[in-house]
């Protein structure tokens, strides 16, 4: 049976509404294709993510996909642009999605109203054909890059501080770079201040958010030159951009989880603190050497691990014991999994800030399956 | 003789520096300059960063060549 025009508005309507982006030369209707079917996973819902959505909704992301486990504040409303007054304490991965809900039919959402962490990472981006970390803090960054590494994902970066914003497209196709190219040492959180103590102006976000999106898109369509294996700085105070050449560092891809199963048991708030987690092999590599090594776990978890020169501080004693490790320089933590002996690992950092402080990835577990 | 080399810093870099450009005296390969470049700016030890000459990201010590522009480039994490 023919179908009647007036039963397929919506088709019309979306070929309305991306007209002007068809019409480009080079894009076209092939291009829209690409986008309608493409699936966008946004990490975090803030001042980088507001513009992002508005401009990829509105561009005809096929699905978006919004993580943000944070909710809205007073103070976020200077570049926050999707959220108003009314939606003080929602969660900003819900609020964001509902802006949309009444603006377009033609998009699929999904909201994920949680942070992102190692248990849930790979889950949540598996689904989708691009990632853009729009977060807002190291560990996260670290997190996003290495899933995308791991999963073969394509990740838009951005990311700002006071008058400047960062961008870049990474792990895009074989040999592409990722953020451990661009930083190789992971910064503790200390370190660099972020918007809410330093404070910045809505339209810095506005602008690095715009351009992540306008990677997004050249990303998904194959439209221009994507900020593969570059980074584009931006000033908002001198208007002036700067960018610099990046190529692949094998050193810096070592830090990396080397599995999926590694980066589920990895601690990357601990890992940006400058906790180094090592393999058995590499940890044996300096046995013999002026090394502590310690045994966090409580009394009575199997196999008991014997050897000299063994230290055996169950991780409920460490507190009261520190002071047994004052005199060695290098100390190597292990427990059952490899979770504790991080946790120790930090509690040392923290008292001992000048010492080399190693965690052993996978602990006892990790050694039974070598 | 060698030139000067022409510094761009950014973020937390400038902050520290104290200014977005800076020219020094010539130094040979990036980690005299490196080293130079905290004996002047002790607080820059406290940051990390990465370094680029004539616009490309170096991953080891490098040579400098004549005249070079030196990029210190610090993360950013807000968003």
């Amino acid at each position: 049976m023919p179908r009647l025009p007036c039963c397929h508005p919506f088709q019309e309507d979306k070929m309305n509404r991306f007209e002007r982006q068809v019409i480009l030369p080079g894009f076209g209707t092939e291009a829209q294709h690409k986008l309608q079917d493409a699936k966008v996973l946004l990490i975090g819902a803030g001042g980088l993510g507001c513009p992002i959505l508005l401009y990829l909704a509105a561009a005809g992301v096929g699905k978006i996909g919004v993580v943000d486990g944070d909710s809205v504040a007073l103070s976020n409303l200077n570049r926050q642009v999707l959220f108003g007054e009314k939606d003080l304490g929602k969660n900003k991965a819900e609020t964001a999605v509902r802006y949309f809900q009444d603006k377009y039919r033609d998009i699929r959402w999904e909201i994920f109203p949680d942070f992102i962490s190692v248990e849930n990472a790979q889950e949540l981006i598996s689904d989708y054909d691009l990632v853009i970390d729009g977060s807002d803090n190291f560990p996260t960054r670290y997190m996003v890059n290495d899933a995308c590494v791991l999963l073969g994902k394509p990740l838009v970066f951005g990311a700002i501080y006071q008058h400047e914003g960062q961008v870049s497209v990474f792990n895009l196709g074989e040999n592409s770079c990722n953020y451990r190219d661009l930083y190789p040492k992971m910064p503790s959180a200390s370190e660099v201040p972020n918007c809410s103590e330093t404070g910045v102006l809505g339209v810095l976000p506005g602008i690095i958010g715009n351009l992540m999106a306008l990677e997004a898109i050249k990303v998904l369509t194959g439209f221009g030159n994507p900020l593969k294996d570059r980074v584009l700085f931006f000033n908002s105070l001198s208007s002036q951009t700067y960018e610099v050449e990046i190529s692949p560092n094998p050193d810096s891809r070592l830090a990396m989880p080397g599995s999926l199963t590694g980066f589920e048991i990895m601690d990357y708030e601990l890992a940006c603190e400058g906790i180094k987690q090592l393999t058995w092999s590499e940890a044996m590599g300096k046995m013999g050497m002026e090394v502590a090594f310690v045994d966090v776990r409580e009394p009575g978890e199997m196999p008991p691990l014997e050897c000299t020169g063994l230290l055996k501080i169950p991780m409920s004693d460490l507190p009261a014991r520190l002071s047994l490790l004052e005199n060695s320089d290098e100390i190597l933590f292990f427990c059952q999994s490899g979770i504790r002996s991080q946790k120790a690992a930090q509690q040392l950092k923290n008292e001992f800030p000048e010492k080399r402080i190693y965690s052993i990835k996978g602990g006892i577990n990790a050694l039974k399956t070598q | 003789m060698p030139n000067n080399i022409h510094i761009k810093a950014f973020g937390m870099v400038a902050e520290k520096i104290g200014s977005t450009d800076l020219t020094l005296d010539y130094f040979r390969d990036s980690d005299a300059l490196l080293e130079a470049l905290q004996a002047k700016f002790p607080e820059l030890k406290s940051v990390k960063f990465s370094l680029a000459i004539n616009r490309k990201m170096i991953s080891r010590k490098q040579e400098i060549p004549e005249d070079a522009e030196i990029a210190l480039l610090p993360p950013f994490s807000g968003g």
